[in-house]
């Protein structure tokens, strides 16, 4: 029973980080998927989620700003909004730049608000991070509260896919992905190219703001070493790549996929002994490493692709020439 | 005077040698980006390499870590041109960001390769305190500073000439300009890829020694220089050495001058947002000048 337990445990803390997960590479299929937005700095607008949540509901402190005491309710909508707002002004700066551009900036922004939330002490509590944030449903007894939170987050995870499939298939997703392949033409049309690309990057950063605050009350800890901000926005990459760029489904598959094996190799490892014990987690991110070469180099398209919407025109077959002899007698 | 002696040895000389650091590196991402057209996400993680590579040398035959330049040129040249041969080749028809993606990926593969090789904690070239060299009887410089913006200096120049003189230098320019027309004079793309693999994994090879004889050497130092690097070589106009080589004075002097205290008594920025300078410099340029200080090859 023991065991069960443990076993069950186990699965909900794993359905939970891919639900969470499944947010932020959805978010990143609207962005590079669709509106082809190369994004470095996911760990960066999780980051503002995360804090903006937690700032906004612990209770009064002296270790950092705060003392709202918001409900998440309020608070989660407040986290995806302080993403957006960065975003936004990152986009409007560098929307029209080259790619590789953005991806810098993206990196840039990412390591400023690493560098704020750590040496801004008054606010964020510095190093030592906000702990004590509330998470929903604790109060629940034993593996019912875990459970809840799962659903709420596995919920939200489904409105998140829903949107974005929606958002997809809708005029909005069709000129996005129109600028995505072919932006002169996109723009011979009369579409406002920067106004999309803003709105793209902008909804992505907020989904993966929502992530960000899903996982601070989750862990119910915010910190700026908490994890790797690296490895957050390397794993999501390779998710969507893995899945299928472009394709919700995909993102969603890849978020199940990587983070199964992700967290069941650390099952694996954490069995090692000594030196070895140390040195696995580095051998996990090389194979990840090693995945993504092989998806890119050999299946581009990932395990789900999108589907298409709309089909391709094709010229007309040739009407088939029908041999004489069956010709009507007349 | 005081004042004076503290704002040399304490800014304006680590300014110029963390900002020849910065251009060598610079140099490196801006010659691949000119014939390969793609921002090259790993060439910090490169200069990690190099860095691990002259430390295993270091400590294995007790060199210099000057003496180790060579031998650690020579393991990165090997190590960008088996990188390129794997993973960015089989990609080089694709839309040039997939190549990014793939880079990012492989800045991973480096920085975990060498975690699992040599393990996280720091380590040093040598320990113990540096000599100096006293000039004009009033200031001191440390050493290892003369030896490194020495070393950046002869190797700039020997890009130099490099460029200009040689048939190689004008094959690659020939090929950062236009790749199509070089084809069709017969300069074979793929040698001057490799070529230019060898000369950019080497030059960051020698930034990561420097990096890491400066301070410590450590797996994730040369993620931390891509976006000072790059901002860097944006500074410059992409695709430019030469532009590369300012702008990375520029960055590196900057960096370090923002936390002197010009007004009174505070630093005028704390050091802790070192980073956030060239970060700014960087986004100032993409607003006003995203083709760089002196015009880039391409928008």
């Amino acid at each position: 029973m023991e065991i069960l337990i443990g076993y069950g445990n186990y699965a909900i803390a794993l359905a939970t980080m891919i639900g969470i997960y499944a947010i932020m590479a959805l978010g990143l299929n609207i962005q590079w998927g669709l509106t082809g937005l190369f994004n470095l700095g996911i760990a960066g607008f999780f980051a503002v989620g995360a804090y903006a949540s937690a700032i906004l509901t612990t209770s009064d402190t002296t270790k950092h700003i705060g003392g709202f005491g918001l409900p998440v309710v309020l608070s989660w909508p407040l986290a995806m909004v302080a993403a957006a707002i960065i975003a936004w002004a990152v986009a409007r700066i560098c929307i029209r730049l080259r790619a590789d551009y953005l991806a810098i900036a993206t990196i840039g922004i990412g390591e400023i608000l690493r560098l704020i939330f750590k040496n801004e002490q008054w606010a964020t509590g510095g190093t030592r991070g906000i702990s004590n944030i509330s998470r929903p449903f604790e109060q629940l007894p034993g593996i019912w509260a875990p459970l809840a939170f799962l659903g709420l987050v596995l919920t939200l995870a489904m409105v998140a896919y829903w949107l974005a499939e929606r958002g997809r298939t809708s005029p909005w997703g069709r000129v996005v992905q129109a600028i995505r392949d072919n932006e002169p033409a996109a723009r011979a049309a009369g579409k406002n190219v920067e106004s999309f690309r803003i709105q793209g990057f902008v909804i992505g950063s907020a989904l993966m703001g929502l992530a960000g605050a899903l996982t601070a009350h989750y862990f119910k800890f915010v910190g700026p070493e908490a994890t790797d901000p690296l490895q957050i926005t390397f794993l999501v990459w390779v998710m969507l790549i893995v899945g299928g760029n472009g394709s919700n489904r995909g993102a969603m598959l890849g978020a199940a996929v990587i983070w199964t094996m992700w967290s069941a190799s650390e099952l694996f490892t954490s069995r090692l002994s000594g030196d070895w014990a140390h040195r696995a987690p580095f051998v996990r991110l090389f194979l990840v490493g090693l995945i993504l070469q092989i998806m890119l180099q050999y299946f581009p398209a990932g395990l789900m692709p999108p589907r298409r919407q709309v089909a391709a025109w094709r010229p007309r077959k040739p009407a088939a020439i029908v041999p004489p002899h069956v010709l009507p007698p007349f | 005077m005081d004042q004076m002696l503290i704002f040399i040895n304490a800014y304006l000389v680590p300014g110029i040698v963390s900002g020849s650091i910065y251009a060598l590196g610079a140099i490196g991402l801006t010659l691949l980006f000119g014939v390969l057209r793609f921002t090259h996400f790993a060439h910090g993680d490169v200069m990690t390499a190099g860095a691990y590579f002259a430390l295993t040398f270091v400590g294995l035959l007790g060199l210099h870590p000057v003496l180790a330049l060579p031998i650690a040129m020579l393991c990165t040249s090997v190590l960008c041109l088996g990188i390129n041969h794997f993973f960015y080749r089989p990609l080089m028809k694709r839309p040039s960001l997939v190549l990014t993606i793939s880079s990012f990926g492989v800045a991973l593969m480096i920085r975990a390769s060498i975690q699992l090789l040599y393990g996280v904690e720091s380590h040093y070239y040598v320990r113990g305190i540096q000599r100096s060299t006293e000039f004009f009887g009033t200031f001191r410089i440390v050493d290892r500073h003369i030896w490194i913006v020495c070393c950046a200096v002869v190797l700039m120049a020997a890009l130099h000439l490099l460029l200009t003189y040689t048939r190689l230098g004008k094959a690659m320019r020939a090929v950062s300009d236009s790749p199509d027309l070089a084809r069709l004079t017969g300069i074979s793309t793929s040698a001057i890829v490799k070529a230019t693999w060898v000369i950019g994994g080497s030059l960051a090879a020698v930034a990561g020694v420097f990096l890491g004889w400066d301070g410590f050497i450590q797996a994730n130092m040369g993620w931390d220089l891509l976006l000072p690097m790059s901002a860097a070589a944006i500074l410059g106009g992409l695709g430019r050495p030469y532009g590369a080589m300012v702008g990375g004075l520029v960055i590196g002097l900057a960096e370090e001058l923002s936390s002197y205290p010009w007004f009174g008594g505070d630093a005028l920025l704390s050091p802790g947002y070192k980073t956030g300078v060239a970060f700014t410099i960087m986004v100032a340029m993409l607003i006003w000048r995203p083709n760089g200080l002196f015009g880039g090859r391409v928008r």
